[in-house]
């Protein structure tokens, strides 16, 4: 699983689904964790009841199908699927409420020329400890997976993508709710997480480049001219 | 869980195998290959089909990352591309006229001597040769804090006398390998010269994993096409 896990963090990242599947297809024995602990790109689904979109990942899936938070129905139907329960249930309805107001207030929706392509994608684990003492323990994992692609006539073609992985603990009080808390944490992580991929993606990368070959206004060059004899 | 015994069922041919070993190994990152293969040997868990794998990846891999190998008399270097293929493991380096043999999957020069003159281009390319070899040595080193360039005779390596076309192709190459930092990245440049037009292309790769999985991947072709005066040594070139 380690040389596993090893591979998927060299792996170009824009390869990702395929190289999961053929992890996938020579360790069938790990597939639980494989598919648990590997993120993948996100796709959506149209729930048939009121038509709003939802996200299918490992949390929502059983077999093949996966549960729309907004109806709890699997999609496609599925006999004995696995629910939440009644309390977690509730909790669940909340939170979409809450997250689809922070949706709206965060992500400005970009601008798409027919050349530029992006997609940004997070997505947030959290646990929550036992109440004890009217506190609680929340680990909250969240990981951001970021692609850029560009091909134009001027530029070339030029594809930047990648995910990166943080984890935040905390002990709170509970007073003011759960989600009270959780929306704190992911809002604090998903700040870090964005000013990382700043430095990572643009800083690092653009280091990178300028130490293979510095950029010519820093080089104290002599080009060859081309009217000499 | 169903997916598992469903998964159980399906067995992978050899060949199937095979294919997964090699795409693994074919996209690994500039300088990790050996990582790669390291972890491949380990979720693969089939030796001989690890061997095939390795045998048919290893040289795509080395000669499309175009890398650099030492001379074991460290005597000088030499790039692994197709340009300077002789067979499938002999690379000349026409700088120091040599003919070095590698090892693919250990990446590295394990044997060396002289070319002959079929394999060296007559004196009349290499006096163009020579000429765009010591140009570019002086842009790269000025450009390229770790560059590595080879200037190849590509086509028309036999003719004797002006009048006819011939072909030279200039590689640069820059490498930085910090695996300890979870840092790596490579520079490929490839000019592509003929006496009518001229090609180019920059390809360049960088790959941050620290703490996640970041890759850069971006290729940029230009063309431009410069007169030049049959009958000199004088050539000039764009960076």
């Amino acid at each position: 699983m380690e040389a596993a896990m090893g591979l998927m963090r060299r792996m170009p990242p824009k390869h990702t689904e395929t190289a999961l599947s053929a992890l996938l297809s020579l360790l069938p024995d790990h597939s639980s964790d494989l598919l648990s602990q590997i993120d993948q790109p996100l796709q959506v689904l149209c729930d048939v009841d009121n038509a709003k979109e939802f996200i299918l990942c490992e949390y929502n899936r059983d077999a093949d199908s996966y549960r729309s938070p907004w109806s709890n129905k699997y999609h496609p139907p599925l006999e004995e699927g696995i629910y939440p329960s009644a309390e977690l249930r509730k909790l669940e309805i909340e939170a979409n409420e809450i997250f689809t107001v922070y949706h709206g207030s965060k992500y400005a929706h970009g601008k798409r020329g027919y050349l530029h392509e992006g997609g940004w994608e997070a997505i947030h684990v959290i646990q929550v400890g036992p109440e004890v003492q009217g506190m609680a323990h929340y680990c909250l994992t969240s990981t951001i997976m970021l692609s850029l692609t560009t091909n134009g006539d001027t530029s070339g073609t030029f594809n930047l993508s990648g995910s990166i992985r943080r984890q935040m603990k905390a002990d709170l009080c509970v007073e003011d709710g759960h989600l009270c808390n959780m929306g704190k944490m992911i809002e604090e992580l998903e700040g870090k997480l964005r000013n990382q991929l700043d430095q990572v993606y643009f800083g690092k990368t653009k280091e990178m480049v300028c130490t293979l070959r510095p950029p010519a206004e820093l080089l104290p060059m002599a080009l060859p001219d081309a009217r000499k004899p | 869980m169903d997916d598992t015994e469903e998964l159980q069922e399906v067995l992978l041919t050899d060949d199937q195998k095979l294919d997964i070993a090699k795409w693994f190994l074919l996209n690994s990152p500039p300088g990790e290959i050996q990582y790669v293969a390291k972890d491949l040997k380990s979720v693969l868990n089939d030796e001989d089909v690890y061997q095939r794998a390795a045998a048919e990846a290893f040289p795509v891999y080395n000669k499309s990352n175009i890398i650099c190998l030492q001379f074991p008399n460290r005597s000088g270097e030499v790039l692994v591309s197709s340009f300077s293929e002789l067979s499938k493991d002999e690379y000349l380096d026409p700088r120091t006229a040599q003919v070095g043999k590698v090892d693919h999957i250990r990446q590295i020069c394990t044997q060396m001597r002289p070319a002959t003159d079929e394999e060296l281009p007559s004196p009349y390319i290499e006096e163009y040769r020579c000429a765009l070899d010591a140009e570019i040595s002086k842009y790269v080193g000025e450009a390229y804090p770790k560059g590595v360039f080879s200037v190849y005779c590509t086509s028309g390596k036999d003719v004797e006398d002006c009048g006819s076309d011939f072909e030279l192709v200039v590689v640069i190459t820059a490498t930085r390998h910090s695996p300890q930092n979870f840092c790596n990245g490579s520079w490929i440049s490839i000019w592509n010269i003929e006496f009518k037009d001229e090609l180019q292309t920059v390809e360049v790769t960088a790959h941050y994993f620290e703490e996640g999985n970041v890759q850069l991947d971006a290729k940029h072709e230009f063309r431009d096409s410069t007169i030049f005066q049959v009958g000199t040594t004088d050539l000039t070139g764009e960076a």
